[in-house]
């Protein structure tokens, strides 16, 4: 029997992945996805989706509702009047719960695939070789043949060497996305954006929590105001123990009584701790993905980190062939990969197209959200660009008093010159969506006066990005 | 069934015209009449009505092509249905209308809006060619304010390591001190200056001068502005008497109203006369037709809508061809004397200036008077300086004495 034949065929159904795939299809390229996991489907099945919905994004930020809905009910709402007792986290209802929305999300893109008529191949996907401008890969014995193929493999979670993960009581974001009970004391490696949304989550339903860090700044990606914010916050107000500058030198499990424990050993400075835990988080980073994918078999080139190396519009070295998402470099972020999967579907169709990294957002679902785009303080200091700050905390804003949680502020950074707005930096409640506006007048190259000018609806949240555009001239009108 | 959208007949003088803003896509849905295009001339922006209602299936020419009349630009589809296209932006009932409406980010509107910038005058540097703040406001510097909120590190447990910070400056802010800006000129501006170039390239031109007491004009002014406004509904100016006064000297002196075509001098039996006026795009000069014709109130009234449809880009072809002598005020921005190039094909041009009280001799007295310089320059290869002096002198004497202009003397 002939070989399946496609236009397109992509390696990796996360968020890369079958987003290429879908907007392949929609142009008219016959498209199949070659998916291998199954993730915790009861029956076994592949799905799609990615780290992002199965055991990344999606099931953490279900987590993080329901856990910062019993916060609030438990501390909050009394401010309100509401007077509540004997508030109750039942761990396995919230599981289920993220368990069920993972489920409709990834069921959801199966039926996506159906209606654009794209071939699901279950299977690890392996390229074997290249025959009459045909690309050969390998599913489960069977072979492909693709014009064009796309590999969105992604990435796994860096381990530590000496720290094995058995996602029970040493895990990663895989396991700490499925705990059966919230655990009384939970150890976290890596002050990163998992560690402290993880963290956060068990935190709020009554763990005590631990967070070590490697490095001797915290949030060093973000703009730094925004990080010191974010400590007082997590640390003071939150309670979230967060240590600096730790050297790991052991970590043992062992039992005591009828209950596992881990015991991590540590430096930091002079001194050496441990830290006893019944359940410890490995949230070091993430690595690309490309085991299994026969790139050796093909000359496909990967750069000294690992990654495949592409130019900027994801075209590997070899023809045909592209890469998007966490498996190059670049933010692993999902919208990220999404719009490179776009892109490169476009391209493969005969447009142009390209994905702007200056304006991809970063997100932080802590509470409070953090989320940025665009250049940071520090940033624009490095690089000898002058600037003005327009910064506007939201306890001057209505709408979040009325909400009962002022929170943090917004950070306008514009160009003394030009007014250009060069960067924008948001920590509070609904920083994730009130990003939004600055990407999209980042993107129109507005200047701070452009979104000054701009009429903002009142009251909201998003007026403080309205003020902070006032306050980049020095004519806040409340503030 | 499908008809061809073509580029209106421009007039003798406009060979070449340049699409300049289609305020429709392809598969709109278009009215019958409504605009689809603005197209640029020379001297005038024109407006470019849907021949039928339909829909437009293909754009053949984009915005900034340049085209010549009768010129296929689009299909239209008179047949079929489409999306509603949203009637073009600056339509408002209001004088007058936004200079940059849709292609202007917010604060650059302002700034082009308070400058009297028009969209058309400046290349956008934004998305899509979208004029950002930085196009327009010459890239002023601004000291940057010392940080709002003091940014100390974040706090740290153990020694920093050192990381090599690059110390980069960067291209902008080397060049930030001596700011430029670069706009291309405008279809009419390229145009105005070709023409006053060949201008003074080919006409003789040397100016004469004359001072005028506008005392009397003034008095009459002052006497009768009231009733003249009850009656006629505008306001008497002061440029309906150098009109008046202007075609009493060329009646007599009729080498001024006259030009040049190759050997020959064209004597033009009509007063045709050309009111300079500023535009948002730039300088334009509408016609007063048959001016000897006209009464004060009459010719008033049309420059009144002169300088109302300039505002709003909406003078005429028609509005704008033609003429046999200008007038120029340079007085109503304080100007006090100035030497004007002529228009071509016209041979000669009257410049009038601010009125000032001047101390000035009457009788062997000195009195105070209020003066205004006349200057009128020609072109001496037809009018001779008796003609231009006596010519002038004739302007001074019906200005001096508005009687003469009623009694023809």
């Amino acid at each position: 029997m002939a070989n399946k034949q496609f236009d397109v065929v992509v390696i990796g159904g996360g968020p890369g992945g079958y987003v290429a795939a879908i907007r392949a299809a929609q142009l008219g390229l016959s498209t199949a996805c070659i998916e291998s996991e199954s993730y915790a489907d009861p029956k076994g099945e592949v799905r799609l989706g990615g780290t992002c919905l199965n055991v990344g994004c999606i099931p953490s930020k279900a987590l993080l509702q329901s856990s910062e809905l019993y916060e609030q009910a438990s501390h909050s709402f009394v401010m309100h009047g509401i007077s509540t007792s004997g508030v109750k986290m039942d761990v396995a209802t919230m599981i289920k719960r993220k368990d069920n929305i993972v489920g409709q999300l990834t069921g959801g893109i199966k039926a996506l695939f159906k209606k654009n008529k794209i071939t699901l191949l279950p299977g690890h996907g392996t390229f074997v070789g290249r025959e009459e401008e045909r690309w050969r890969v390998d599913v489960n014995g069977e072979i492909v043949e693709a014009s064009h193929v796309i590999v969105a493999t992604g990435s796994t979670a860096r381990h530590l060497p000496g720290i094995a993960v058995d996602n029970k009581v040493i895990c990663d974001n895989v396991g700490a996305l499925a705990f059966d009970s919230t655990p009384k004391r939970l150890g976290v490696i890596g002050a990163g954006v998992i560690g402290l949304e993880l963290g956060s989550v068990w935190k709020r339903l009554g763990s005590e929590v631990t967070i070590l860090e490697a490095l001797p700044d915290f949030l060093g990606a973000a703009d730094q105001a925004v990080a010191k914010e974010a400590w007082k916050i997590f640390t003071q107000k939150q309670g979230l123990d967060i240590q600096l500058g730790v050297k790991i030198t052991k970590v043992e499990t062992g039992k005591k009584g009828r209950d596992a424990q881990v015991s991590v050993e540590y430096e930091i400075g002079d001194e050496t701790r441990t830290l006893q835990c019944d359940r410890l988080i490995v949230s070091v980073g993430r690595v690309p993905h490309t085991e299994g994918l026969g790139a050796e078999n093909v000359g496909l080139a990967l750069n000294p980190r690992g990654y495949i190396a592409v130019d900027h519009n994801c075209r590997t070295n070899l023809p045909n062939v592209w890469a998007v998402g966490d498996v190059v470099p670049g933010p692993m972020l999902a919208h990220k990969s999404m719009e490179e999967g776009v892109m490169v579907a476009e391209c493969i169709a005969g447009q142009k197209g390209h994905v702007n990294l200056d304006t991809v957002p970063w997100v932080i679902y802590t509470h409070p959200e953090i989320a940025w785009v665009g250049k940071t303080e520090q940033q624009l200091k490095n690089e000898g660009i002058e600037y003005r700050i327009g910064q506007i905390p939201f306890a001057a804003n209505g709408r979040a008093l009325g909400q009962g949680d002022t929170t943090g502020f917004v950070k306008m950074l514009a160009c003394a010159r030009t007014d250009r707005v060069l960067g924008v930096h948001v920590i509070g409640n609904n920083a994730s969506e009130l990003i939004a506006e600055a990407v999209v007048a980042m993107e129109f190259n507005a200047a701070s006066e452009d979104i000054a000018r701009i009429c903002h609806a009142h009251p909201t949240l998003s007026e403080a990005m309205h003020e902070a555009a006032l306050a980049v001239d020095k004519r806040a009108l409340h503030f | 069934m499908l008809i061809e959208v073509k580029v209106p007949q421009l007039s003798e003088s406009v060979a070449e015209a340049t699409l300049s803003a289609w305020h429709v896509k392809e598969g709109d849905a278009v009215a019958r009449d409504q605009n689809l295009i603005d197209i640029e001339t020379d001297k005038v922006v024109l407006e470019l009505p849907a021949p039928s209602a339909g829909v437009i299936v293909k754009i053949i020419k984009g915005n900034g092509a340049a085209v010549v009349a009768g010129e296929v630009i689009a299909q239209l589809d008179t047949e079929a249905k489409g999306a509603v296209a949203a009637p073009a932006a600056a339509k408002l009932a209001a004088a007058p209308a936004p200079t940059a409406a849709a292609t202007a980010m917010p604060a650059a509107r302002k700034i082009m809006d308070e400058k009297g910038i028009a969209a058309a005058d400046v290349q956008g540097s934004g998305r899509g060619g979208r004029i950002l703040k930085e196009d327009v406001s010459g890239g002023t510097k601004v000291a940057p304010a010392p940080a709002t909120v003091a940014v100390s590190p974040a706090p740290t447990l153990a020694a920093k390591p050192a990381l090599p910070q690059p110390n980069v400056v960067s291209a902008e802010a080397i060049i930030a001190d001596r700011p430029e800006q670069r706009v291309p000129m405008s279809r009419l501006r390229v145009r105005v200056a070709e023409r006053l170039v060949q201008s003074q390239a080919t006409n003789a031109i040397l100016t004469t001068f004359n001072e005028v007491n506008m005392a009397p004009v003034m008095d009459l002014r002052k006497k009768y502005q009231e009733r003249f406004e009850k009656e006629h509904g505008v306001k008497l100016g002061f440029m309906s008497f150098f009109v008046k006064a202007a075609v009493a000297a060329l009646k007599k002196y009729p080498v001024i109203n006259a030009s040049i075509d190759g050997n020959d001098i064209v004597y033009h039996g009509y007063f045709d006369i050309g009111i300079a006026v500023g535009s948002p795009r730039g300088l334009v000069v509408p016609i007063l037709r048959d001016a000897d014709q006209l009464s004060l109130a009459q010719i008033e009234k049309k420059i009144a809508e002169f300088g109302a449809k300039a505002k709003e880009g909406k003078l005429s072809l028609e509005d704008l061809s033609g003429g046999t002598f200008t007038i120029s005020n340079g007085g109503i921005f304080g100007s006090m004397l100035s030497t004007p190039i002529i228009n071509p094909p016209q041979s000669a041009i009257l410049g009038v200036h601010a009125t000032k009280d001047r101390p000035v001799v009457e009788n062997g007295q000195i009195v105070i008077r209020p003066m205004n310089y006349l200057a009128l320059s020609y072109d001496h290869r037809i009018i001779d300086g008796r003609e231009a002096v006596l010519g002038l002198v004739t302007m001074k004497d019906a200005l001096e004495d508005p009687a003469r202009l009623l009694l023809d003397v």
